[in-house]
């Protein structure tokens, strides 16, 4: 018999009824609610008369559309309806929540792996399309709308058609300077938005096995814009390690019974795959978004692309219109671009690993005269892990802006703009037009690509800038 | 969910690749947690010149006939980013009821399923021409789910493929939750075995 996937595994351990035509009825292990989406899926939920089938195993927070600055209110975008519609609907249903105040509140997807709520080889669904992060630590995970998450909240299931599998090797080693970011950007870049497309993935090889749990959900956390079902990376050591002692994580004898079976959620040397892709990591560069799309991506050495390359012609007309939001010319060099904010932050770069990249990067320097920096910690735990090791004050002397934990920037949610700047550099994982505000031209980065080009109030690359 | 035969009426253009849910509704325009409200705010940055809602004339929603189009032709990958449903939501209260791209992002395509709005995926080629045709004269089309055919544009019928399960779901508009705890018994089977099997899941303190 042919060898199985870590994806297999996974699917098969979940189907509670095979449905025919390839559909299953799929057992979900976690379901995360947040203010901006919970609110009108438990108000459908009661107003067709149901309840939770298993309260304790959906959760609650708050972190879409909330105030992130140190003073924290209870306004958000829609007067804070949202906050308020949630905390009654969470507390009808009978689910918990990490509420604004609650010392582990952050964005869903940094809060559900540090907490231990998301675990290898569970299934977790979310009402947001980067729920795919916490393919990072091994679970199959993925956005939902959120009459599809009123189904998760009354039966615990979801009905799936099962994925194609992809195998996606990052072979060699990273090269100092790049990361995970780089990786995906480049995937995408790569392949186009549409290139994993009901697919499933799992992400192999040398480069991948050498990252972190934070980094590896970076990874994942892109594979939406990669057009994905959703991607994992298999357990190994390293995640068994980052898990161990989290509070919601198994203890004692669960443990060890966890850990087993942890191990045993690998491909095999012989699995079939759908398809298979591998770029060899060892060649890349820190990589930049130049367009309106994911796809519209080059390393940061490189010069705008021309239209007139492009393969036909309503991909040259998409680069036209890209081109013409972005203000930026074809052949012109994307190193040196004037700059006027810059944002750290989502659930793509928003860990203390993150944060570090950054801060090394900003220790001792300033920021450009007249630059918007911000930085919003992925969560309040990973704000007073950094806070412990002094990076906040890294980030304030350099002229950061050191805010509370929330989604903030990640899309224009109205808590927070870049106050008038047009151009900006920023972590995130969408540069769509007015994703970031109406006008906002984003220029997608790693962390320390974006420190760099902070201070010098142009894009930079921080492997030139960290010599100056 | 309303059951969902057929769709009939005026078709618009707007062929770009890549629409995503932050261009359907813009996430400052979601300014309520219900469900409803949110048919004037569609396609909100290319709709209006300002905050006063002056109406862009050359956006293809604002140019008559298409005001009343319940068809769109769109480009590839329509509906990709945000899980927003509010993006099906907005398309549905305009009065929408079918979307005809060479693609679609997955998460707005299952959103449409469940509030019988039909996406229909043709080659491009077929979409280029759709769309030509809607641009050059007013084009009146019925998209038929039970033939699964398009008839309108040319002589003959275009036929068009969608899976056999989601074309029942949306002729029927049978509720997905009641279909499926038909399953009950299996899903408390399933629970009862993986409380022995994986303890750990179900024990988050
Ligand atoms: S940071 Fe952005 S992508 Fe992540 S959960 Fe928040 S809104 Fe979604």
């Amino acid at each position: 018999m042919a060898g199985r996937t870590v994806i297999d595994r996974i699917w098969d351990a979940h189907v509670v009824a095979e449905l025919g035509g390839g559909r299953a009825l799929l057992h979900i292990d976690r379901i995360f609610l947040h203010e901006r989406m919970g609110p009108a899926l438990l108000g459908g939920l009661a107003a067709a008369g149901r309840r939770p089938a298993q309260p304790g195993l959906v959760f609650g927070v708050m972190d879409h559309t909330v105030d992130t600055k140190p003073t924290r209110s209870e306004s958000t975008a829609g007067g804070g309806t949202f906050i308020e519609t949630f905390r009654q609907r969470i507390a009808q249903a009978g689910i918990r929540a990490f509420d604004l105040d609650d010392p582990r509140q952050g964005i869903v997807h940094v809060v559900s792996p540090e907490q231990g709520i998301a675990l290898p080889g569970c299934t977790l669904v979310c009402p947001d399309s980067h729920t795919c992060t916490l393919g990072g630590i091994g679970a199959l995970a993925w956005g939902i709308g959120s009459t599809e998450g009123e189904h998760a909240v009354a039966t615990q299931t979801l009905v799936r058609p099962a994925p194609r599998r992809m195998q996606i090797r990052f072979d060699g080693r990273l090269g100092a300077g790049v990361g995970a970011k780089d990786l995906v950007l480049a995937l995408i870049a790569r392949f186009g938005v549409e290139g994993g497309q009901g697919c499933a993935i799992e992400f192999t090889g040398e480069a991948v096995r050498a990252l972190g749990i934070e980094s590896r959900l970076t990874l994942c956390n892109m594979t939406v814009e990669f057009g994905a079902w959703t991607g994992l990376v298999a357990p190994d050591d390293t995640t068994i390690d980052w898990i161990a002692g989290r509070p919601f994580a198994p203890e004692g004898a669960v443990w060890d019974r966890a850990v087993a079976h942890w191990r045993t959620l690998v491909s095999d040397d012989d699995a079939v795959w759908d398809e298979t892709r591998s770029i060899d990591a060892s060649t890349l560069a820190p990589q930049l978004t130049w367009g309106t799309s994911p796809e519209q991506a080059v390393a940061i050495d490189q010069a705008v692309p021309d239209p007139a390359d492009a393969p036909d012609r309503q991909r040259r007309a998409a680069m036209e219109r890209a081109l013409a939001y972005m203000d930026l010319q074809p052949g012109a060099p994307l190193l040196g671009t004037p700059i006027e904010a810059a944002f750290i932050g989502s659930c793509t770069n928003s860990r203390l690993p993150d944060l570090r990249e950054a801060a090394a990067v900003l220790r001792g320097r300033k920021v450009a005269v007249g630059l918007k920096a911000l930085v919003v910690p992925g969560s309040m735990q990973v704000r007073a892990a950094a806070e412990a090791e002094g990076l906040d004050r890294i980030f304030t002397e350099a002229g950061f802006e050191w805010r509370k934990s929330g989604c903030s920037l990640c899309f224009f949610s109205g808590a927070d703009d870049f106050g008038g700047a047009r151009r900006v550099i920023s972590t995130t994982n969408r540069n769509f037009e007015g994703r970031q505000g109406p006008g906002v031209r984003t220029h997608l980065a790693s962390p320390a690509t974006v420190a760099a080009s902070a201070i010098a109030g142009r894009i930079a690359d921080a492997r030139v800038i960290e010599r100056i | 969910m309303e059951p969902l035969l057929r769709v009939e009426g005026i078709a618009a253009p707007l062929l770009r690749p890549n629409i995503d849910t932050d261009i359907i509704i813009p996430s400052r325009e979601i300014t309520s947690p219900e469900r409803t409200g949110f048919a004037d705010k569609l396609f909100a940055p290319w709709r209006y010149l300002d905050g006063a809602r002056r109406e862009n004339p050359d956006f293809v929603l604002n140019r008559d006939p298409f005001r009343r189009a319940k068809i769109l032709i769109a480009g590839e990958n329509f509906g990709c980013g945000s899980s927003r449903e509010m993006a099906v939501w907005a398309l549905h209260q305009f009065g929408i009821r079918c979307v005809i791209a060479p693609s679609f992002g997955a998460i707005f395509r299952n959103n449409c399923l469940r509030n019988a709005l039909l996406p229909v995926e043709l080659p491009e080629a077929d979409v280029l021409a759709l769309a030509s045709a809607a641009e050059a004269a007013p084009l009146h089309l019925v998209v038929d789910l039970q033939a699964c055919e398009i008839r309108g544009f040319d002589e003959r019928p275009l036929p068009f493929a969608i899976d056999a399960d989601e074309r029942e779901g949306l002729l029927s508009g049978l509720d997905a939750i009641d279909l499926t705890l038909r399953h009950r018994g299996a899903i408390e089977a399933f629970q009862a075995r993986d409380r022995q099997d994986r303890p750990w899941i179900w024990r988050p303190r």
